[in-house]
């Protein structure tokens, strides 16, 4: 926090930490951060999900016509059920038939974006707005509100004042940082936003915290000591598929009910891969996927609402990594002393050299991220074990 | 053969069973299934559709063996997408850069594709035997890894604004380095070399030395290795021969219609229907070669049904209709395959210890 502070008074980018930045980054992180939990579902329940991106295109699709004839809570629901129908095709293909999980993926994939286009040229064809590519508008959207006292909302018609807003017009260090971040993250949220945070502690609580969870999980881990145990492994990788399935249907229509107002083929964006990336970044467990949404949503975020920003940011992680540096020298780890001393030459040059990172590579950030991620932390990564290994019930193994 | 025929046999059913559950989603959303399919051959069956359907069906037969390759040693290479968009840049844009006779030219280009395609694989080859990492995974990432790194290459180096408009290319390729037509205008040079291409691949994957090991690593990876096949490097070469084949299926387009680069004029999505050509072929050479022409066949009729009313994206959803089916039932049969044998194995057993 006092390192980021300290880059944006030395660089001038108020942008770093503005609320508008923030509030962006915590709008670009819901889809993938629910596209991550859609993941982290499926494998944990012991199937390989690389159909997220297929179900969030039902999500898309349904969601915005829900929207469209009925409104915008209507159309999450169906989002959600749109989704759900991609899980379920996953499930019956993988779990009832046994086909192999990826490719059974990389089918729905294709099946949604073909098929959504199939119902666009059926439904959407002729009516104002819309095409054989994106939906009419919705006529109306989800209420949004500010946190009371905190970020000016309004309590029983007495408007509360916008403390942290104050805070973050004095541009005081860290103060003003913490101002602009609070205030991003409590102002003008969508009850969307609210709720996909909200998944992440639920999801943890239902894994961990309980006995389905931990049926399922150990379905993931090790089905065939699940089954001795009289755990229906099948079963439960019905349920885990139906609620990934609806957790990307879900990311899908915050795409087009909360961050847009109609559908648009493309959509995606491929965010469901990210959702997958997330999900390996996060090493399987929601709030490292929370974290890793975090960072793929802030550096979406900053590239949309201040390109210009995103030199300041090899500043920071200059600033990071000479920390990091020191506190291993310290320690005598020799590996980490070389990696950070590397991590910090390198982008302290860039910030000296490069004036503007073109947009075409920013947007492959988090893919670059989750390789670096594989490459040097495949060690300590814990997939499920058994994530992606056909499971027949009642056969000797 | 008999399992052969079988296998003929159990995909033709599956396909079948697919159309029939297009219609009944045709019914649903109320088009008449009869009409749709009587107009899709109705169209596909007339000599001008014919060589559309060739030429629709080349890009997918690259594709599908790029993806076979791979599938022969439980490698899957999603990266297909990656590995033919980044070869196409830059084939295009060394293509620009010599000249050459004719023929050796074109050669040049084809070459330069080729080498590239499997450069761009072999990142995740490398990513998988120094860390270990599943190709599944980084091949995706590369997907979108090379997406923009073609885009910020395309934008900052090679565009050629020259041509004017909005559909920006890279230079065009000289007459020395373009691929001659089979049917002017219609059908270029690159169908024969898919063919070829298809036939080289029977002859390394099922009839030679390399074909074997690389089989063997897939069929049983302990085995093989206890054989003394080197596994690492088997996966090298599989992903490099894989994104080679890749880097050819913007080839078509390149050297035989664009002549060059250009973000809109190369069509995407081609890794992902060569996965589904490669499913419904079997990864098999025929197989691939006669679903590639089963998927060209049904594209060449889009524009039609089109004009008469039906939805055209109904044609996509058929083909992955028909994927899902046939690899279910696939899967089915080879499961129904493996337990007659091993009930065959196991009467042989008891006759035989009956006898002794």
């Amino acid at each position: 926090m006092a390192i980021i502070s300290t880059v944006r008074l030395w660089t001038d980018q108020d942008a770093l930490t503005s609320s508008g930045t923030i509030g962006t980054a915590l709008r670009l992180t819901v889809p993938i951060l629910l596209a991550g939990m859609a993941g982290l579902w499926a494998e944990r329940c012991g199937v390989i999900n690389i159909g997220i991106e297929g179900m969030m295109i039902f999500g898309t699709w349904f969601g915005a016509w829900g929207a469209w004839q009925f409104g915008p809570w209507v159309g999450l629901l169906f989002a959600i059920l749109g989704g759900m129908f991609g899980g379920l095709v996953h499930a019956v293909a993988t779990v009832r038939f046994n086909i192999d999980q990826v490719i059974s993926g990389v089918v729905i994939n294709l099946f949604a974006f073909f098929g959504v286009r199939y119902l666009s040229e059926l439904v959407y064809v002729g009516k104002p707005g819309g095409g054989i590519s994106q939906s009419p508008p919705q006529k109306s959207a989800l209420p949004r509100f500010n946190l009371p006292i905190l970020s000016g909302g309004e309590i029983a018609g007495w408007k509360s004042p916008d403390f942290l807003g104050w805070l973050e017009s004095q541009r005081w260090f860290i103060l003003g940082d913490f101002g602009g971040i609070g205030r991003g993250l409590t102002h003008n949220l969508s009850w969307a936003t609210v709720i996909a945070i909200i998944i992440v502690p639920v999801s943890a609580w239902a894994l961990w915290r309980t006995r389905f969870g931990l049926r399922l999980r150990s379905s993931g881990e090790s089905p065939v000591a699940a089954e001795s145990l009289g755990v229906k492994v099948n079963r439960l990788r019905y349920y885990g598929l139906l609620i990934s399935g609806g957790l990307a249907g879900l990311a899908g229509g915050t795409l087009s009910i909360v961050a847009s107002s109609y559908y648009r083929q493309g959509q995606t964006a491929g965010r469901g891969f990210i959702g997958l990336a997330t999900m390996i970044f996060g090493n399987w467990r929601p709030s490292g996927i929370l974290t890793g949404a975090m960072l793929f949503g802030y550096a979406e975020g900053i590239k949309l609402v201040a390109s210009d920003s995103i030199t300041a940011l090899f500043l920071f992680i200059a600033a990071i990594s000479a920390v990091f540096f020191i506190y291993s020298v310290i320690r005598r780890k020799r590996v980490q002393v070389l990696v950070t001393l590397v991590a910090f030459i390198v982008s302290a040059i860039a910030y000296r050299t490069i004036d503007t990172v073109p947009e075409s590579l920013t947007q492959s950030l988090p893919y670059v991220v989750t390789l670096i991620v594989l490459a040097t932390a495949n060690q300590r990564l814990r997939p499920p074990a058994m994530a992606g290994v056909p499971f027949r019930p009642g056969e000797p193994h | 053969m008999r399992k052969s025929l079988a296998t003929l046999g159990s995909s033709l059913g599956a396909i079948f069973l697919a159309l029939f559950i297009c219609a009944v989603l045709l019914l649903v959303t109320g088009k008449d299934p009869l009409a749709a399919y009587g107009k899709i051959l109705e169209t596909g069956f007339t000599s001008d559709k014919f060589v559309e359907m060739l030429k629709r069906a080349t890009p997918l037969i690259f594709s599908a063996i790029a993806v076979a390759i791979g599938f022969k040693m439980n490698l899957f290479n999603i990266g297909v997408e990656g590995q033919y968009l980044f070869a196409a840049l830059i084939a295009a844009e060394m293509g620009t850069h010599v000249s050459l006779p004719a023929p050796l030219h074109v050669l040049f280009i084809l070459v330069v594709a080729m080498v590239s395609g499997a450069a761009w694989a072999s990142i995740a080859a490398f990513l998988k035997i120094v860390r270990g990492i599943n190709e599944v995974i980084s091949t995706i990432m590369l997907n979108y890894i090379a997406l923009s790194f073609i885009q910020w290459l395309f934008e900052t180096f090679f565009r050629d604004d020259s041509d004017g408009g909005l559909n920006v290319k890279t230079t065009k390729i000289a007459p020395s380095g373009r691929m001659p037509d089979l049917v002017h205008d219609r059908l270029n040079g690159m169908f024969i070399v898919a063919l070829l291409v298809a036939f080289v691949f029977w002859i390394v994957v099922f009839r030679s030395r390399f074909g074997f090991r690389l089989r063997a690593s897939g069929l049983n990876p302990i085995a093989a290795r206890t054989a003394g096949i080197p596994a690492s490097r088997m996966i090298l070469v599989a992903l490099m021969l894989s994104g080679a084949v890749a880097g050819l299926v913007a080839m078509p387009a390149v050297i035989g219609d664009v002549y060059g680069y250009g973000p809109s004029a190369i069509a995407t999505q081609y890794g992902f229907a060569g996965i589904a050509v490669a499913l419904l072929g079997r990864n098999h050479p025929l197989g691939i070669v006669g679903a590639a022409m089963l998927f060209g066949f049904l594209d060449s009729t889009s524009a039609e049904l089109q004009l008469s009313g039906i939805p055209s994206s109904i044609v996509k959803v058929i083909q992955a209709i028909i994927v899902l089916v046939v690899v279910i039932v696939n899967e089915a049969s080879s499961r129904r395959y493996n337990r007659r044998t091993a009930e065959r194995a196991a009467m042989a057993l008891k006759s035989l210890d009956a006898r002794l």
